[in-house]
């Protein structure tokens, strides 16, 4: 058996190896390969502060100059031609942003009640709208539509967003189909991977690769640990699925303020290296990379619990256990594997996370809920549902921005994660036996 | 020394202690009684606090400003309810908890600054209450409960609220409807074959329990100004704390359970802050103590649910965790 499970992981690992060796290279010699962009020009879901200039919908004011400074941060943004503009900036925090309006064309002047100079707080979201409105030069009739390339770059961020959300999600929903657990305190190991990533990487300087398998190792111990120490105990002790699940928050709140006591509050900034420009659409290189390891990290997921005899013993388990202990398979064993497994896609998906969100002590709990959006969408504790109930969500998140303001595009899932329960309980792939 | 233990008894009998219990009574309802796994109370108090703000600030007076906020509390029930009773308890767990965090979204998004404040919430609503304050000018109280004629009359009014909760729920769980409540809790197929229509009175503890919270959401923000970030999750699992602490299925648990609980925060911080003062305390600076707190409600939490689950007060054959 324990041949089987090193046969079952050395695959994908391999896959893995591969793919962050790329990612190194992309960091020896990424300035050489990227697209010289702005280095503070649409970069998509970091922190960010944008906005867009025009004299009324179809005037837009391409070559205005704003420049923002704030928290130990400068920066300025030239608009482009549909009279955008966006600055990237290392944390949360206040912001002056100023517009100037020398660079603004003859006769352009703002809405009375406005002033050239503002100031903006990022604090619960990561983008923020500065506008400064000016006096329309036409009649306003024209509705602008969304040009396919802000399209495009929405729906890449959504599908980034989306896979790395599945790793994620995918340990959730593991978990709570061979334990019944509802686990609240899956938040905490993403944070762990983003922050022992950023010791790791920024701290002690340690090359990327090398930051990235450890971060993902110290999370899959966590997980070891936790289900060894907490959660096997309090199964033999026969507690209820209530009680583990009101033990998760409070194990949630212990290890989210402690992590917060050992890093402090502030955001630790790790996103880094060049960008590739695709299909017109920028994107920092990293995330890209990430998002294809995170790709064959989850098809070698897939091919672990579909191929394999642990994999096959796992889906037994969880989909009952008493029988499937009554075929021999050891349901102990097999769940403690789940955490391991769990742990270690979740940890990765934290290192990616952070590397797509800059890290903080609270990443993981505010991913949370879209996390159990994404496994209820999917079908609670069904692997694969998870998996596609993540890519919804994500794409869902990146996509509302388009129509709702950015700061409520966590709610938009959210709403969505309600509507799916009134309509189709048993989620997009689950069977109907499964809830009530 | 003398200040830190004073700090700590005075939280005793603090509006925020009054309303955290009033909160834990509504909890009570849903959880303790009904075994309805609601994470989002935070939502209620949420809806109790802008609904009340917002109507006083456009002049409709207090009365009207309280009906208003229990109809906003009764479709939120209905709005979460009617998806989620019929399920899984875990399935109202997730809504619920999405629910609230939805709600503090959508009231700290800038776009709505003119109706809720934005980020900075709202202010000012509380004036028509305070001039409805019978006390003189003056001191009140002595040692740790010392307060003038306003802190006097909120304390009046947030205990007296209490008491009439817990009294309403004490009288509604003797009676027949109770039985059924908890009959729900214990087997709810068995009180089905009974031929009482299970999902009405799951629906009815929601509202009833959701309108305590949003009651105790006006207590709360009497004293204060509304903000937002008032209102997260960390708020509803405070709450969950408390109930667990005095015990989910009595009536006198949640207000005792508060009690406790902000007189043990009040004396961990007023201690860890002198031990740092003085030197003692070296591993932490005086602004990790907030951090410290919520380390040990989060700890208390776990310790009480496995070793003691009924709480302080329960019993334990009454607390039967369902699922």
């Amino acid at each position: 058996m324990n041949q089987l499970t090193v046969r079952a992981l050395a695959r994908p690992a391999k896959w893995i190896s591969a793919g962050l060796m790329l990612l190194s290279i992309m960091f020896q010699g990424g300035a050489a390969l990227a697209v010289a962009p702005e280095p503070t020009q649409d970069i998509t879901s970091q922190y960010s502060i944008q906005g867009t200039i025009r004299q009324g919908a179809a005037n837009p004011v391409k070559g205005a100059v704003i420049s923002v400074v704030g928290e130990g941060f400068e920066g300025s943004a030239t608009t482009n031609a549909r009279g955008k503009w966006e600055i990237s900036v290392p944390t949360r925090g206040t912001y002056t942003v100023t517009l100037d309006l020398s660079t603004l064309p003859e006769g352009a002047k703002l809405k009375p009640g406005f002033e050239n100079v503002r100031m903006v707080t990022i604090d619960k979201v990561n983008t923020v709208v500065a506008l400064f409105p000016l006096e329309s030069i036409e009649d306003p009739n024209v509705k602008p539509t969304p040009t396919t390339n802000v399209l495009l770059s929405r729906i890449f961020a959504g599908l980034n967003f989306g896979i790395l959300l599945a790793m994620a999600a995918i340990g959730l929903s593991l978990i709570y189909g061979t334990t019944g657990l509802s686990n609240f305190a899956h938040g905490e190991m993403v944070t762990i991977g983003a922050l022992t990533m950023f010791t790791f990487n920024r701290v002690m300087g340690l090359d990327i690769i090398v930051s990235t398998l450890l971060a993902t190792l110290i999370v899959t111990a966590f997980g070891y640990v936790q289900d060894a120490a907490l959660w096997r105990p309090l199964r033999k002790k026969r507690i209820g699925i209530t009680q583990m699940m009101i033990v998760s928050i409070g194990l949630s709140i212990f290890v989210r303020y402690f992590l917060q006591l050992v890093y402090g509050g502030e955001t630790k900034v790790l996103s880094q290296g060049a960008t590739w420009n695709i299909f017109g659409v920028l994107m920092p290189a990293v995330n890209v990379i990430c998002a294809g390891i995170a790709i064959i990290a989850l098809l070698g997921f897939a091919w672990f619990l579909t191929r394999t005899r642990i994999g096959k013993a796992t889906r037994a388990v969880s989909d009952n256990a008493a029988l499937a202990a009554s075929t021999g398979i050891d349901v102990e064993r097999i769940i403690r594997i789940v955490w391991v497994v769990a742990a270690a896609l979740t940890g990765l998906s934290g290192v990616f996370i952070g590397l797509y969100f800059q890290a903080s002590w609270d990443t993981g709990f505010s991913i949370l809920l879209l996390l159990f959006a994404a496994v209820t969408l999917g079908g609670l504790g069904t692997a694969f549902g998870a998996a596609v109930g993540a890519l919804i969500v994500g794409m869902f998140v990146e996509l509302s921005t388009l129509v709702i303001p950015p700061d409520l595009k966590f709610a938009g899932a959210l709403i969505v994660l309600i509507l799916v329960l009134l309509f189709r309980p048993q989620g997009v792939l689950g069977r109907k036996q499964r809830i009530g | 020394m003398d200040q830190i233990l004073a700090n700590a008894l005075g939280e005793l009998i603090t509006p925020m202690t009054a309303a955290y219990a009033l909160a834990a009574i509504g909890l009570a309802m849903h959880f303790g009684f009904t075994g309805l796994l609601n994470f989002g109370q935070a939502a209620y108090m949420l809806v109790g606090a802008y609904a009340f703000a917002m109507a006083t600030l456009a002049g409709l007076g207090l009365v009207p400003a309280i009906l208003i906020s229990f109809a906003a509390s009764i479709v939120l029930s209905l709005i979460l309810g009617i998806p989620t009773l019929r399920l899984r308890s875990d399935y109202l767990a997730i809504v619920t908890i999405a629910a609230a965090e939805i709600l503090r979204f959508i009231v700290s998004t800038t776009g709505l600054n003119d109706v809720t404040g934005g980020p900075q919430g709202l202010s000012g609503f509380a004036r028509e209450f305070y001039a409805l304050n019978p006390f003189p000018a003056g001191e009140y109280g002595f040692w740790a409960w010392s307060m003038d004629e306003k802190g006097l009359w909120v304390r009046v009014v947030a205990w007296s609220l209490v008491i009439l909760a817990a009294l309403f729920v004490a009288k509604m769980i003797r009676s027949p409807w109770g039985r059924v409540i908890k009959g729900i809790r214990e087997d709810e197929d068995a009180v089905r074959s009974l031929g009482k229509n299970v999902y009405s009175y799951k629906m009815q503890s929601l509202i009833i329990g959701g309108v305590l919270g949003t009651l105790a959401g006006i207590v709360f923000v009497l004293p204060r100004a509304v903000q937002p970030g008032n209102f997260g999750t960390g708020l509803t699992f405070f709450i969950w704390t408390i109930l667990l602490l005095g015990g989910a299925a009595t009536v006198l648990g949640p207000i005792i359970g508060s009690m406790i609980f902000w007189v043990l925060l009040s004396l961990t911080d007023g201690l860890l802050s002198a031990g740092v003062d003085s030197g003692i305390i070296t591993f932490i600076q005086q602004d990790q103590i907030g951090g410290i707190r919520f380390m040990l409600v989060g700890l208390g939490l776990m310790l009480l649910v496995i070793f003691r689950p009924q709480g302080i007060f329960g019993n334990k054959k009454e607390l039967y965790f369902n699922g």
